[in-house]
């Protein structure tokens, strides 16, 4: 029997637009949806379970908005739904967000964590080996696939190449889209999802020592060259050589 | 203000140039670092010498030679000094980024692409918008590729410390890559293709200009969806891998938002699209509005001609 984590996040949509105000991100405007590497996170944490029974929990940090994700995640099958947050928290860095995640898997019980492999908001994909190393877990970040046949083995990215790598429990694994196939929630599962209970709780968060600035829109490329006619790549080629300098 | 470290980026056993331009960041941040090598074999610390860095310690564990999160955190951590730490963002380096900060409780900044002073800019909403951060303490940054100049080269006193370190996890099985070709997150040229190439082999017309500028063959999402033969380690883009080489080819690819996210931080980007009205163009450096069929054999009769 294992007790495992799934760690979600809420995130805007990523075919959202970005509108930058003021130095600010506005983000009135947008869906909201589960980040994308996330499902491939419940999916490995959900074949954990069938392998060696067990529960899993949805953890997500965030204010009551991200109930949502939360009942999406049950409906695709988890089992237990926990938001940790305070009203006092806006913008977490990655140390006071981590140790809060830490508190709560430790008073979960947990012996595996999964997640996806980056947020698909900042895209840092630091969660995963700061919280194993805050721990004292191991980790294994970007894997494609997972199986549970004599212990945890995963393909995962390796210097040239992937490698088939064995991982002791506890540990925290982070999902990379790969081979997994994910489920799709279905009636009952949605149904289920609809009357489920969000555990709330509330964690005491280190200071900030990481602050926003400004948020801008991303620089503007000055206009390039644009030319008709399979022929002009020979010129292309010229310029990439004594205009950019790049081969 | 505390000492600053840059920890060597190491690719294939040997120092990657990218450790250079790691050194321009950190005088860019106010400091002079002192460079921390992990090797296996310490001679290639006396590589790690540059003009505006200072000491070297090679810190020298069997350990180095496979990956292990936890292991490498470890030993690297109980050798290099206390200030704010500077990596390049590879896949890797981003991994262990986070785990030296998780043990000594700070913060993490990642894929930094500007820094003035203490002010750290990395693109967020898969590039989509900026954001600047300040760090009012030690921080651990990684910093992407091509973006600093390369500090030059410069004689330094190289310290070695042992280390034996533990992992936890274990390598069971090295797979074979799908090719024998450099990996898109490794390259400095990428040429990719798109759904716009119709088949999966006509993606040998990619590999051959690649053979000829040493780049590596990346994909669309979508012409990794469509096609089993391309595998999802060729995908450039939000849900694949993310790179800025200095040169990206897009031959046949339209310019989704998801593609976009992966590649548009790429010093020079060539898009070959028969659709003139195609996205990507805008993000373009150079264009050509015609089919691939006739214009990659005039490329690569080109780039032959200028290499040889």
């Amino acid at each position: 029997m294992s007790e495992i984590v799934v760690l979600v996040k809420r995130v805007p949509d990523t075919n959202a637009r970005i509108v930058v105000d003021g130095g600010k991100v506005d983000l009135s405007m947008v869906k909201w949806v589960m980040s994308p590497y996330d499902e491939f996170a419940i999916e490995a944490a959900l074949r954990h379970r069938e392998a060696t029974g067990g529960k899993v929990t949805a953890l997500t940090l965030g204010s009551a908005d991200s109930d949502k994700i939360l009942k999406d995640a049950k409906a695709i099958g988890v089992d237990e739904l926990v938001r940790v947050w305070d009203d006092s928290w806006s913008e977490l860095d990655s140390n006071s967000l981590q140790s809060v995640l830490c508190n709560v898997i430790s008073g979960l019980g947990a012996q595996a964590v999964y997640c996806g492999k980056a947020a698909a908001d900042t895209g840092a994909g630091s969660t995963c080996p700061g919280v194993a190393e805050r721990l004292g877990w191991a980790s294994i970040s970007n894997i494609t696939e997972i199986s549970f046949e004599g212990g945890i083995k995963v393909t995962c990215p390796v210097e040239g190449g992937s490698a088939k790598v064995s991982v002791p429990l506890p540990a925290v694994i982070s999902c990379d889209k790969g081979a997994f196939k994910v489920r799709k929630p279905n009636v009952k599962g949605i149904m289920m999802a609809k009357r489920a209970q969000v555990e709330t709780r509330s964690e005491t968060a280190p200071a900030v020592t990481v602050s926003v600035v400004n948020q801008s829109p991303p620089p503007q490329k000055p206009e390039g060259k644009k030319y008709s006619g399979a022929d002009s790549a020979g010129e292309v080629a010229r310029l990439l050589r004594d205009e950019a300098n790049v081969i | 203000m505390s000492e600053t470290i840059v920890i060597a980026e190491i690719n294939n056993g040997v120092i990657a140039d990218v450790t250079a331009e790691l050194v321009s960041a950190v005088i860019a941040f106010g400091g002079s670092p002192t460079i921390v090598v992990p090797c296996v074999d310490s001679s290639i610390a006396d590589a790690a010498g540059y003009a505006g860095a200072g000491r070297v310690i090679a810190c020298k564990d069997s350990m180095f030679a496979s990956y292990d999160a936890a292991g490498w955190a470890k030993s690297l951590d109980e050798v290099t000094p206390v200030g704010s730490i500077f990596f390049a963002a590879t896949p890797r380096s981003k991994d262990l980024a986070a785990r030296i900060a998780a043990r000594r409780n700070l913060s993490v900044v990642q894929d930094v692409v500007a820094i003035d002073g203490s002010n750290l800019t990395s693109p967020v909403y898969s590039g989509k918008a900026m954001q600047t951060v300040s760090a009012s303490s030690d921080v651990v940054v990684s910093v992407r590729a091509n973006i600093f100049a390369a500090a030059a080269a410069s004689p330094a006193e190289v310290s070695v410390i042992d280390q034996s370190g533990d992992v936890l996890t274990a390598v069971e099985e090295l797979l074979s890559r799908s090719s024998e070709r450099l990996d898109v997150a490794e390259a400095n040229i990428i040429i990719s293709g798109g759904r716009g190439m119709s088949s999966p082999e006509n993606f040998s017309h990619l590999e051959r200009i690649a053979d000829v500028l040493g780049a590596a063959v990346g994909a669309s999402r979508a012409a990794v969806d469509t096609w089993d033969d391309i595998p999802h380690g060729m995908q450039v883009g939000q849900t694949g891998k993310t790179v800025n080489p200095n040169l990206y080819i897009a031959v046949g690819i339209s310019g989704a938002i998801q593609h976009l996210a992966g590649m548009r931080s790429s010093k020079y980007i060539v898009a070959i699209n028969k659709d003139a009205d195609a996205p990507i163009f805008q993000y373009a450096d150079y264009g050509i509005v015609a089919t691939w069929e006739e214009t990659l054999p005039i490329l690569e009769q080109s780039l032959s001609a200028m290499m040889s």
